[in-house]
């Protein structure tokens, strides 16, 4: 492992998987936020917003996650003018939370909006009859149980985002699949072991994520 | 809960009615689920409605806090027609208790917090406040020592009982009951009823669908006989039991109390 005994390749590969990290804890904290709340426009009774919700999700979700990233770029910082940071690295990195959680939040959305689907009707019903407004109704009683019963595919979808963010490579941000990239390059005898390497820090982050939100699930769920 | 039956004895010399229909019409798609419905209920009345199933007696129950809208017609809770939506029916809602064939207890909260939902989010109730009364009123319905468990850890007539104080928690004018009973098990009907018994003496203004004829018989004032969408009669329970005038409430009964 000569490639990574070099502690220049090793330092950048760490810094690649950092941007990662960043990317996805960032964008999984709005996306979730976005989601949550377009789930919320689409079951509302205002025709307006229920529109909105549903725009955002055909748009979004059917749209290649690299072309919305390259528009971030290209458009909302080349053409607009949209910048986040003097840093050249940090308002690339904004950009594309800005691209990753647009598009995740189309999932989270649909991933809630199937678990209010499995809260029984009766717990709206018995909200309304004490009193509650329609806000609370879903703050406080669909909500919570909704969520709860999507714990499991909201971990799949926090996992895709993870692997998706390399995409914001391709604008520029020297993430993990960058440097991969670079050192392949630089080394076209050790291809096989880079790429292993890189592959298996993925599994390693990916592969607990998925335990523990299998583990969550259980623990969440709302027993009837 | 005293006051509270003073309150209702004393209103119920008042002639205005508390609850009232009048001509009211509901359809389901094709279906004439409530044909011009004229009903009216005094304070402190409890007045049990019975019939075949599909003859539209939830239905009835459940429009009079508008969990299902209705075509034509009023509909008067304490001299205010309901209002269309919004927070004016909300604050309506929280004066008409509601119980649910399915308890539809809050699944994610425990008993306690079901019982002081209601009183912290709607009335504004301090928390310390509510829950003490939240505990008491458990206690009166016979399940304290289950504040802190969760409702699928509960038998099917605790749950029943937990939705009845969460009901009453809101302090209501009225309370509706959608056959409280049907989806018990039958050795907890009696617990359940026994508490809605006591609630009657106490003054409580009820209206309540159920196939408890026993039940009928002891706690109401009126008995309503409903048929296809239609109030067929509407007697004092002892007159109503002894002497149907209509050959379906004739036809009911017979077919209910021969086993």
């Amino acid at each position: 492992m000569h490639v990574f005994g070099d502690s220049a390749n090793l330092d950048a590969t760490v810094a690649g998987f950092l941007w990662i990290l960043k990317l996805t804890g960032a964008s999984a904290v709005l996306a979730l936020v976005l989601g949550v709340l377009l789930a919320a426009m689409r079951v509302s009774p205002i025709p307006v917003l229920r529109l909105f919700g549903a725009g955002w999700v055909n748009i979004f979700r059917n749209t290649p996650l690299t072309l919305i990233v390259f528009f971030c770029y290209f458009g909302l910082y080349t053409t607009l003018g949209l910048t986040f940071s003097d840093d050249l690295a940090r308002n690339i990195y904004w950009l594309g939370v800005v691209g990753l959680s647009t598009y995740t939040a189309a999932f989270v959305c649909e991933a809630i909006r199937s678990g209010i689907n499995t809260v029984p009707t009766g717990q709206a019903e018995a909200a309304r009859a004490i009193g509650l407004t329609f806000a609370q109704t879903l703050r406080i009683v669909i909500l919570p149980q909704a969520g709860r019963a999507v714990v499991a595919p909201l971990g799949s979808i926090l996992i895709a985002l993870c692997k998706n963010s390399t995409i914001v490579g391709t604008i520029g941000l020297m993430e993990s699949a960058s440097v991969m990239k670079d050192l392949i390059n630089a080394n076209g005898d050790a291809v096989v072991p880079i790429f292993l390497v890189f592959a298996g820090v993925f599994a390693l982050l990916l592969v607990p994520t998925g335990y523990f939100f299998g583990w969550l699930a259980n623990r969440l769920a709302v027993k009837r | 809960m005293t006051e509270r039956s003073e309150a209702g004895e004393l209103n119920g010399t008042t002639d205005q009615p508390l609850i009232r229909l009048d001509g009211v019409n509901k359809w389901f798609g094709p279906l004439h689920v409530l044909q011009d419905v004229d009903l009216s209920v005094r304070r402190g009345e409890v007045v049990v409605v019975i019939g075949p199933s599909g003859s539209g007696k939830s239905t009835l129950c459940r429009a009079i806090n508008r969990l299902e809208p209705i075509n034509s017609g009023t509909i008067t809770f304490d001299g205010q027609p309901l209002p269309a939506e919004g927070r004016p029916l909300a604050r309506l809602r929280s004066e008409v208790g509601m119980v649910f064939q399915s308890f539809n207890l809050f699944a994610h909260k425990t008993i306690l917090e079901n019982v002081t939902l209601g009183p912290i989010k709607v009335r504004k109730e301090k928390p310390d406040a509510a829950r003490q009364r939240a505990r008491a009123l458990l206690d009166r319905v016979g399940i304290g020592s289950q504040a802190d468990k969760f409702p699928a850890q509960l038998s099917g007539g605790q749950q029943q009982r937990a939705a009845i104080a969460r009901a009453l928690a809101m302090q209501p004018k009225a309370m509706l009951f959608d056959e409280p009973t049907s989806a018990l098990d039958p050795e907890m009907v009696g617990e359940v009823l026994e508490v809605m018994t006591s609630l009657a003496g106490e003054g409580m203004t009820m209206v309540v669908v159920t196939h408890e004829m026993g039940f009928a018989r002891h706690a109401a004032n009126r008995v309503i006989f409903m048929a296809d969408g239609q109030l067929v009669e509407d007697a004092p329970p002892a007159e109503f039991f002894a002497n149907p005038r209509s050959e379906r409430a004739k036809d009911f009964l017979s077919k209910i109390l021969t086993h």
